[in-house]
């Protein structure tokens, strides 16, 4: 295949993942993993290089917009990014070590596991009233709710601390965002409002992501071949994704979408254990 | 003067990612278009993995390929500003923090960068 044909083909088929993965919530690395891998052969350490850097791009893109909402926390998400970025640095040093079979193996459960995780529902979380006053570290904050600002505080920090150097460790090991797991430790951990999980969960991907990027780089996972179509076409796939989302009801797509990802799930792992990968 | 408010800090932050992005696109679309005019019609194979050469593997090595005018070095260095932009954002935030005067939040900014460091340089 020359370059020219590989290049349009991986570009549509990341403009495919990048869309599937903003309507479905879980991103555009998760899905464009499998499909370079198993449809387009591509080796499993190129693939991840290139997604990573696809996961910056989208990451950054979309944290403009929501960092205007209003909704995401950048201070608690700074507080975060230490775990993250530490567990991201470990992840991306250790992925040289860990067999490729076995990366697709945890991709593959990575896949499936996210399909459990609340990826949209309506905004709760521990909402105070009256607001308590800033305390010294100030993990609390406000968001714009339909009758005036809601205030809410994190709890069980530590917990929270942790998952994220965990959603960290396996953002390195496989260049993806795992928006998932961050947005389970905002959420469910301590206890942070939904909408300010997810939006703050974004906010952080881009830097989780650089922390790994840089070790990529320098020892050769990022191809220039690889990395442009896959970046431009995630990026391009999630904007058009985002707009969708803004104006339709996709509740269907995104039901069939998820039926989709539960099937790459199993293809991966299924490769992963046949050592296809 | 008016105090340096934690929203006009996150809409600052939302332009300076944002325009990170549109730059690094930019440059990577001009590059992909030269890779393809370039090298569109050789054959690169991506299934056994070998490492891309060294002066793709670091930002001096980079930087010598675009001034060679070479295309893959083109979309080598946009990926290095596509690196760049979350670093940035958190070089904004200890400026932001400071004028906000919220010493904590410039510490753990400045913990993040150290992080970030330590994954760029070239020693990990």
């Amino acid at each position: 295949m020359t370059n020219a044909l590989f290049s349009g083909l991986v570009l549509g088929g990341s403009v495919i993942a990048g869309f599937v993965g903003s309507l479905t919530g879980l991103g555009g690395g998760v899905v464009i993993l499998p499909l370079l891998t198993v449809a387009f052969g591509v080796n499993m350490r190129y693939a991840v290089g290139a997604s990573l850097i696809s996961v910056i791009a989208t990451s950054s893109g979309s944290a403009a917009a929501y960092v205007r909402d209003g909704f995401s926390n950048v201070r608690i998400g700074m507080m975060l990014e230490i775990a993250t970025a530490a567990g991201a640095l470990g992840g991306a040093a250790l992925a040289a070590y860990v067999p490729t079979s076995k990366l697709a193996i945890l991709l593959g459960l990575v896949l499936i596991g996210s399909l459990f995780a609340p990826v949209n529902r309506e905004t709760h979380g521990a909402q105070l009233s009256p607001p308590e006053p800033a305390t010294a570290g100030r993990l609390s904050g406000t968001y714009p709710g339909p009758e005036g600002p809601v205030h809410y505080a994190a709890r069980r920090v530590p917990l929270g601390f942790g998952m994220m150097g965990m959603a960290g460790l396996l953002s390195g090991l496989l260049g993806i965002g795992s928006g998932a797991v961050k947005v389970l430790a905002m959420d469910l951990a301590m206890g942070l409002p939904f909408k300010v999980s997810t939006t703050t969960s974004n906010f952080m991907i881009g830097v989780t992501a650089a922390a790994s990027a840089g070790i990529y780089l320098h020892r050769g996972y990022i191809d220039p071949g690889l990395a442009m179509p896959v970046t431009l076409g995630v990026t391009a796939g999630s904007l058009t994704g985002a707009m969708l989302l803004k104006n339709a009801d996709v509740h269907l797509l995104r039901l069939f979408f998820r039926a989709v990802i539960f099937a790459l799930g199993v293809e991966m792992i299924y490769n992963g254990w046949a050592g296809r990968i | 003067m008016s105090e340096y408010s934690e929203h006009r800090m996150e809409s600052e932050m939302g332009v300076l990612l944002r325009a990170g992005v549109i730059v690094a696109c930019s440059i990577m679309l001009v590059g992909g278009v030269l890779y393809l005019l370039q090298q569109g019609a050789a054959h690169e194979s991506y299934q056994a993995f070998r490492g891309e050469p060294a002066p793709l593997r670091s930002v001096s090595g980079i930087w010598r390929e675009v001034l060679a005018g070479n295309a893959r070095g083109l979309i080598q260095f946009s990926v290095l500003v596509l690196i760049a932009t979350p670093v940035l954002r958190v070089v904004f935030a200890v400026y932001g923090f400071t004028r906000q005067k919220q010493w904590m939040y410039v510490a753990i900014s400045l913990v993040v960068l150290v992080l970030l460091a330590v994954g760029l340089s070239e020693h990990v």
